[in-house]
């Protein structure tokens, strides 16, 4: 997909990725967990792309341990980030950060909006620097694609649940409700590892978001693409089938370091041991 | 002067402020779309530190490449080299040529060294390596895509960029293996503008 045309549906289209309006409500009463993280044990895992020697061949990698935010980083913990680094208000912001409708939402540069609802709703608006910057002020960075995408395999009860065709439509099925005029709040159903709202509340950063470069088509990774891409070309999609997953790298991999959507989140991962990201 | 001065001074107690301070921070009246905004550790071919803003005043042509890579970046370094043969003699002189490597694990200071001097890289270019974060976070604001295969290999988008003497991005190019002749007219106008 060109980029523009990603962006685009990332702007336009990707409100339709909010959920219903009934879970939202059975979960607004489910206190925000600020800077909770849970541990995942990692170990063997495949990805949706290819991670073996060449962009064509896949095979599993081993995943260290790691921590995950349980929850998308909310409107209140991102305001109390900007006040403590007023560098990243956005009048302040330098453009090559972020662009001009970061954190166009609020009500006020200093200000995410009234409670208790705006506190509890997931920041959206954010670029791929400053939702780094926000993990890097709690010890934290921003998960990698394949973190991410092993804890998002994840349903309530199963750590994988991938191969599973009803789990599937019921990711998909989140995408195509209408969306909601504001974002729910942050808390759903815990998955099997305690993480929640990796499907249906709001796209998310992972810190290697410019790796994900996909060829449009993988009938031509051959030639055309060795001047474009060093080394074997771009990579290629290895379970077609995971369609909602594939939409995520979609647009991760049409996005710019400073460009921010109103559906478009993060949340932070730590090193299992240790202090330092 | 006074007031340059002025700025340069308060910039520089906010900055003092900030204790706590993100990777990327304002330092100076840089424009907001100067990537030199960028706070990144990055070391040259000779060992020394190397400031992404120490060739504010010129404008400097940019690229990403790695040492062990054998296809695309050796095409990359002689584009370079040919389109700096296009422009004016006495332009050729001014124009400063920043590669950094995807690789700093492999890409040594030594390696970067050899790898200079195989492409006969003279002092104009310096051929720089930081950390994995920062790397990623340059690649960021080039708009340049990476990644690291299990073989040891990187996929990356290959292009090479012209920053205007304030650090903005002004021109990139896809063309490789022969002269982007618009690309070439662009850094003819930024050093025409300087002189």
């Amino acid at each position: 997909m060109p980029r523009s045309a990603a962006l685009a549906f990332a702007r336009a289209g990707l409100c339709a990725l909010a959920f219903g309006a009934a879970s939202a409500l059975l979960f607004a009463a489910a206190p925000a967990r600020a800077a909770d993280y849970v541990e995942l044990p990692g170990g063997t895992f495949t990805s949706v792309l290819p991670q073996g020697a060449t962009p064509s061949s896949s095979g599993p990698v081993t995943l260290a341990p790691y921590r995950l935010r349980s929850t998308p980083v909310t409107r209140a913990e991102f305001r109390s980030f900007v006040q403590a680094h007023p560098e990243w208000r956005r009048d302040r912001v330098p453009a090559v950060f972020a662009d001009a409708r970061y954190l166009a939402d609020w009500p006020a540069p200093d200000d995410a909006g009234a409670p208790p609802e705006a506190d509890s709703r997931p920041v959206t608006n954010v670029s791929w620097f400053a939702a780094q910057a926000f993990c890097e002020s709690e010890g934290a960075r921003l998960p990698t694609w394949l973190e991410w995408e092993n804890a998002a395999a994840a349903d309530e009860t199963r750590r994988d649940a991938r191969a599973d065709p009803a789990w599937r439509r019921r990711i998909l099925g989140w995408y195509e409700r209408p969306a909601l005029a504001a974002l729910p709040p942050v808390g759903g159903t815990p998955n099997a590892y305690g993480v929640r709202d990796l499907h249906g509340l709001v796209w998310e950063w992972v810190d290697d978001f410019n790796a994900l470069f996909i060829a449009g088509d993988s009938r031509t990774q051959g030639d055309p693409d060795l001047l474009k891409f060093c080394g074997s070309g771009a990579i290629s999609i290895v379970d077609r089938d995971s369609y909602a997953v594939l939409m995520r790298v979609a647009l991760l991999s049409s996005l710019n370091a400073s460009d921010t959507t109103g559906a478009l989140g993060f949340r932070c991962a730590r090193p299992l041991h240790g202090d330092t990201p | 002067m006074t007031s340059l001065s002025l700025t340069r001074r308060s910039a520089l107690a906010l900055l003092a402020l900030a204790a706590a301070a993100p990777p990327a921070l304002a330092a100076d009246a840089l424009p907001g779309d100067s990537i030199y905004r960028l706070r990144a550790g990055f070391t040259d071919q000779d060992g020394l530190a190397y400031d992404l803003a120490s060739t504010r005043g010129a404008p400097v042509l940019v690229s990403m490449f790695y040492s062990g890579c054998e296809m695309v970046c050796p095409v990359i370094f002689e584009t370079i080299a040919q389109t700096v043969k296009a422009l004016p003699a006495p332009e050729r002189a001014r124009l400063r040529i920043l590669m950094v490597t995807f690789d700093p694990e492999r890409d040594t200071v030594d390696v970067l060294k050899a790898t200079a001097r195989r492409h006969g890289c003279d002092e104009r270019w310096r051929l720089v390596r930081a950390s994995q974060a920062d790397v990623r976070r340059l690649a960021a604001v080039l708009g340049v895509q990476y990644r690291q295969l299990p073989s040891g290999e990187f996929n990356h988008s290959s292009s090479l960029l012209l920053l205007d003497a304030e650090g903005r991005i002004v021109k990139r190019t896809g063309v490789l293996g022969s002269v982007d002749t618009g690309f070439v007219a662009a850094i003819h106008g930024s050093l025409a503008a300087r002189s």
